[in-house]
């Protein structure tokens, strides 16, 4: 497949081992770098990456899995609104299986409750169609997905939609980045930085958090290509943001999608698994459209709920820990019978570790 | 989540486009970059497509990094 094939040519991806191991002997010291990005964390399993590269080149698994930094109390409130008669909740696949602090899922309800649907844009023909019912979307997404959940908002507003509403747990990704490059306890050297997320956001918005990055791809020579450059800099002690995704990634960003969030939504400081509470970390709907806001229209309490008992998912995901290291990891814990959030979502660092790097 | 695939574009009326991947054709909403053109790639996520590829960009830097493992 075009742009996919090229990055997957077995010659030239062993020749990008051979000059990491250079390179990692002329550093002469370990190098701890973040893969930011869940898909990458995916794809780097996938390729066997970790298990090729010096020992001395550890690879972290960062925040950047939505379903697994999604607060456990957003699942009590879905699960809530579910069991309520007239709602119909429509949602990504990953969502019906995530855990609350009581390990209940989504997955309970029937499929004609619980609809998984692969773009928002469905969400909109299904409250069409069923307008005795309350449609209600479950928006949860960084900066690749928000433009989109956007859009769909705004679809609905014209269409002056009555029966629509959103609860969102949308995320940013530079604010965490910053408290995670000074976090002391576990010095990060760089950042792989997240491909489709930098495609909304452009190489810009990294530029005033000072970290060491590489935007890339996902597929084997990408990341190859983004840690090789990542370790460049670690050598040569420059601390940049660079692009290894041109084809895709630009210094502006893009400026619709930017105006899109602009328009809907607002920042706001929001609860992460793990990470707690970051200022200014998440975006919530502005007042504009609080019709369309879930939490809103059904008159939702906030509160605070921990994690699933024995689970380290929080320390997983600002690697502190691999997942390897939570006892829970592969024994009461599995893909089949997820504790945390982090074993759920395929892109979570604890599933991709069970599938791949056992 | 953020997964998005490269899917050729075939066909385009207004917002809503055809795209093919592997043979399979999909709808693709191009709303968000409406100055797509018939035969460009696009990276389709969610039912979106969220950017053109850039074609040279890609050749560009391939090249660069294949001139450099050459050497090795
Ligand atoms: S293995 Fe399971 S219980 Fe342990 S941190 Fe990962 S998701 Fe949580």
């Amino acid at each position: 497949m075009k742009f996919i094939n090229e990055y997957n040519d077995p010659k030239l991806i062993n020749k990008f081992y051979t000059l990491i191991d250079k390179i990692m002997n002329e550093i002469g010291r370990p190098v701890k770098l973040m893969e930011v990005c869940g898909t990458h964390t995916m794809n780097i399993g996938k390729a066997g990456i970790r298990s090729r590269i010096p020992k001395k080149l550890i690879l972290l698994s960062g925040p950047g899995c939505p379903v697994c930094v999604t607060p456990s109390e957003y699942v009590s409130y879905a699960i809530e609104l579910a069991k309520k008669e007239n709602t119909i909740i429509t949602t990504f696949g990953d969502m019906v299986k995530v855990p609350n602090s009581k390990e209940e899922a989504l997955k309970i309800f029937p499929k004609n409750k619980v609809r998984i649907v692969y773009t928002p844009l469905d969400t909109l023909t299904i409250a069409k169609d069923n307008p005795d019912k309350e449609v209600i979307f479950l928006g949860v997404g960084f900066e690749t997905t928000i433009p989109v959940i956007g859009q769909v908002l705004l679809m609905a507003y014209e269409k002056k939609l009555k029966n629509f509403s959103m609860l969102t747990s949308l995320k940013t990704v530079p604010e965490p980045l910053k408290i995670l490059s000074q976090n002391e306890n576990n010095k990060i050297d760089g950042f792989i930085l997240p491909g489709h997320v930098s495609i909304i956001i452009g190489l810009k918005a990294y530029e005033p958090l000072g970290i060491r990055g590489v935007v890339t791809g996902f597929e084997p020579l990408d990341i190859l290509m983004g840690i090789y450059k990542l370790l460049q800099q670690v050598k040569n002690n420059e601390v940049q943001i660079e692009n290894q995704y041109p084809r895709a990634v630009t210094y502006e960003g893009n400026i619709i999608m930017q105006n899109i969030m602009k328009e809907v939504f607002q920042v706001a400081d929001t609860r992460w698994r793990g990470l707690s509470t970051l200022p200014k970390s998440g975006l919530i709907i502005k007042k504009k459209y609080e019709k369309y806001d879930t939490m809103k229209r059904f008159n939702i309490k906030e509160m605070e709920e921990g994690e699933p008992k024995g689970c380290q998912c929080g320390n997983v995901l600002i690697g502190v820990i691999n997942p390897r290291e939570c006892p829970l990891f592969g024994k009461a814990c599995t893909p089949d019978n997820p504790i945390g959030p982090c074993m759920v979502s395929s892109e979570g660092a604890c599933s991709a570790y069970y599938k791949y790097e056992q | 989540m953020c997964l998005a695939v490269p899917i050729k574009i075939i066909e385009v009326n207004d917002i809503k486009a055809i795209g093919e991947i592997e043979g399979v054709k999909r709808e693709v909403n191009v709303s968000l970059i409406p100055e797509v053109k018939i035969g460009e790639y696009v990276l389709l996520h969610a039912g979106f497509a969220i950017q053109i590829i850039d074609e040279e960009a890609a050749k560009e830097i391939l090249s660069i990094w294949k001139d450099l493992l050459k050497k090795l």
